[in-house]
């Protein structure tokens, strides 16, 4: 007589359902079904999806793809590290790699324009989180993700590291420009 | 049922032979091997709640921003040990003990081949020991999800494997007593609900520990040297079969004892077998899916993998936990409306005990575990919705509501009904536990929406300092993310106070609880006597709406689900273009 006692009738299974279950399993399919179909539907219609596109990689390849797109697009330079803030034509191929504890390099995007943004990290797992937007991509060494972004807003992005890759994961603070489209190579 | 050998002396005993008691003030039959054990695990259990929760301090006041105590390497430290002794060895030993419960108890039999159980128990031990002592030497600081190609020392690795074929030989042990019990014919007709659910609960354990096998074990060559390497997408895609499917073990467990208790509080029975069995059966089938959550903002895998494994196949395992959430709370309805709580939709409700922490400390998990754990875990495993989510603080703010408000809550409740039936003893201080359910729980729920909220805005998990300091780039996070990430750290405490309370009760009770008599015993199981089909309880289900009030609470949460889905799928429209 309890869910403790094995079932009073043998053929338990026959036993009729409640209104109130039949119901409730209904609406709940149903809103199954809608969530499931959401992210198809979000795959058509929407604008944000993450991109599949993976090639295997080696730190050496990776970085050595990077350095060609820095020698050639490089405007300045910045914080005492040197670190070089690129800024690569709309469209193109753009670079941006994970290493302990920093991101390299700078990148110098323009609103509403597309780019090919390879990711990848060298060493250990990494985390690319764009904020405030709060874009998250997980970034594992020797794999090159190939996400393409448009970034819709103009500004100065932050990209934080949130995947834990040992004691100065907190020191290991990106950026990305985003210039409006009109006004290029504003002085900073 | 009497009993003519209850006042046996047990001199007279053969050696060998088993040994039953009946307990006077439940009724439940123990057998004395299986309860040792049961003890025995679950004495094990809260030891590491205990160290896990004094690990749970250091977190908090680190991630408080206005304190910020700990140095950043012990910081890790510290958070790797609390993550294993609080997700693995405080919830498979409880586990452990309940499996043994659901069968051996349950289905009154002796727990088969007892000298195997203890020795799953020792390599439990040792594991957990090996592990623990691992990370606390340094060197092993790598989180609970030992990420390659960031290496721990062997004997972590080597602890976690002890500890896991331990408990895989626990899940058997659980299988070879429902044989026994059969072959015994210690019951009729089907096992129980509960035990079906702990049958649930256990063979998703098998597939969840031989995927741990399946990637510790070679880490721990790499980490010896005896294999070049280990490719890093794999490890995350195996891992998490073993690190999320762990935690589906604990559902199907955590919803067994919500069974459990309508049953021993109310004496309510399920509102239909069929239901609810069909339900266990959708976790059995799809629940496993769902480690592909962890894979979602990962390079590699496909976007219809993603899509249809993210979502259990059509969301047939939230499906069935929708209708656990809406059947036991419906059962208890039911059994209160069948005792004259029938005015209005919630008289069942406001009548309920709730001064009982059983029953306060299952409510409260089951409505939490629901709201909070149930929806946050549906967002952040939508394809494109976890991009906004990925490794923020949401996720363990999602976590805490499922593992500790859901898992965690309903173990101590399930303590509180085996301090006087399994312990024998009486609670120390009932004042005292009659607040902590809400103390405990309540504090959690506050605990787990700030750090929702502030993940929501971006704060990473697992970061020392959201201040940055040292960094090349200065980044502020808004000021409403540093107030909730103090609110994490006083939520936290709160909790931590209420967890503190559950261990001094458990224990105290333990050690110096009025010891309670044993009730008759016997050498030879008592079977389950078949039960009659009673005319009253058998035509509810075809009557029409037997729990309106569940129904109605089941319709508030699903417009809160609907609601804050599309709030989410409003967010992530402003973000970045991505294809």
């Amino acid at each position: 007589m309890s869910a403790i006692l094995p079932p009073s009738e043998r053929l338990w299974w026959k036993h009729p359902l409640d209104r109130v279950e039949g119901t409730w399993i209904a609406i709940a399919f149903v809103w199954c079904l809608i969530m499931f179909f959401m992210m198809v539907f979000w795959h058509i219609y929407g604008k944000q999806n993450l991109s599949t596109e993976t090639y295997k990689t080696t730190p050496e390849a990776f970085a050595e793809k990077a350095q060609a797109m820095v020698d050639k697009y490089t405007v300045r330079t910045e914080t005492d590290m040197q670190t070089p803030v690129v800024a690569p034509p709309a469209g193109s191929d753009v670079y941006m790699l994970a290493r302990l504890w920093a991101f390299w390099p700078i990148l110098e995007l323009e609103k509403g324009q597309t780019y090919r943004l390879h990711l990848t990290a060298m060493d250990y797992n990494h985390g690319f989180s764009l904020q405030p937007n709060n874009i998250n991509i997980q970034m594992v060494p020797g794999y090159e993700h190939v996400v393409t972004v448009t970034p819709n807003q103009s500004g100065t992005y932050s990209v934080v590291c949130n995947e834990f890759c040992g004691l100065g994961h907190h020191m290991m603070v990106g950026r990305i420009y985003v210039n409006d489209g009109e006004q290029v190579d504003v002085e900073r | 049922m009497s009993n003519a050998e209850a006042t046996l002396p047990p001199a007279s005993m053969p050696a060998g032979k088993h040994h039953y008691r009946t307990c006077p003030r439940s009724g439940l039959q123990f057998e004395r091997q299986a309860e040792r054990l049961m003890l025995a695990n679950a004495v094990a259990a809260v030891v590491f709640l205990l160290i896990g929760g004094i690990l749970a301090i250091g977190i908090v006041l680190t991630r408080w921003p206005a304190v910020h105590w700990l140095e950043a390497h012990t910081f890790y430290q510290v958070l790797t040990a609390h993550g294993l002794d609080m997700l693995v060895f405080w919830i498979i030993f409880f586990e452990v003990a309940v499996l043994y419960f659901c069968s051996s108890t349950l289905l009154r039999c002796r727990i088969a081949t007892p000298k195997i159980a203890w020795l799953a128990f020792a390599l439990m031990v040792i594991g957990a020991i090996v592990n623990n002592v691992a990370v606390y030497q340094g060197g092993s600081s790598v989180m609970m999800t030992s990420y390659v190609p960031m290496m721990a020392a062997p004997s972590f690795y080597l602890g976690l494997i002890l500890f896991a074929v331990g408990a895989l030989i626990a899940v058997f042990v659980f299988f070879g007593t429902l044989v026994v019990a059969r072959r015994d014919r210690t019951y009729q007709g089907s096992v129980p609900l509960v035990t079906f659910g702990a049958i649930t609960a256990a063979i998703i354990a098998v597939f969840t520990i031989a995927s741990g096998a399946a990637i510790l074990i070679p880490t721990w060559l790499l980490s010896i040297n005896l294999i070049e390497a280990v490719d890093p997408l794999i490890y995350r895609t195996i891992w998490w079969a073993f690190g999320h499917s762990s935690q589906q073990i604990n559902v199907a467990a955590h919803i067994s004892i919500w069974y459990l208790v309508a049953a021993v509080v109310f004496g309510a029975r399920p509102m239909s077998e069929r239901v609810s069995r069909g339900a266990f059966l959708l976790y059995i089938l799809f629940l496993q899916l769902a480690s592909a959550h962890h894979l979602l903002a990962d390079p590699g895998m496909s976007t219809e993998w993603k899509v249809v494994n993210t979502s259990y196949f059509m969301y047939f395992a939230v499906l069935a936990s929708m209708i656990h959430g809406l059947t036991i709370p419906g059962a208890m309805e039911v059994a209160q409306r069948q005792k004259g709580y029938t005015r209005g939709l919630f008289e069942w409700l406001r009548k309920a005990p709730w001064g009982n922490p059983v029953f306060s400390g299952v409510f409260i998990s089951l409505v939490g575990f629901g709201f909070l754990g149930g929806i946050s875990g549906v967002m952040m495993g939508t394809e494109q919705l976890n991009m906004i989510i990925h490794n923020t603080i949401y996720v363990p703010g999602h976590f805490h509501a499922t593992v500790v408000v859901g898992t965690t809550l309903s173990f101590m409740a399930l303590t509180y009904y085996l301090i006087p039936t399994l312990f024998r003893r009486e609670m120390i201080n009932p004042g005292l536990a009659r607040i902590q359910p809400y103390l405990f729980g309540l504090s959690m729920y506050f605990f787990c929406l700030v750090m929702m909220g502030a993940g929501t805005l971006g704060v990473a998990r697992r970061h020392w300092d959201m201040a940055f300091s040292g960094a090349a780039h200065a980044y502020e996070w808004p000021g409403a993310a540093y107030l909730m990430m103090g609110m994490v750290g006083i939520g936290g405490i709160a909790a931590i106070v209420g967890g503190a309370i559950y261990i001094y009760i458990t224990v105290g009770s333990l050690l110096w609880g009025k010891r309670l008599e044993s009730g008759n015993q016997s050498h030879a199981p008592t079977p389950i006597p078949p039960t009659a089909p009673a005319a009253v309880v058998q035509n509810y289900g075809s009557l029409g709406f037997a729990a309106p009030g569940t129904f109605v609470l089941a319709m508030v949460f699903l417009v809160a689900f609907v609601l804050y889905y599309f709030v989410n799928w409003k967010y992530l429209s402003t973000v970045w273009g991505l294809s």
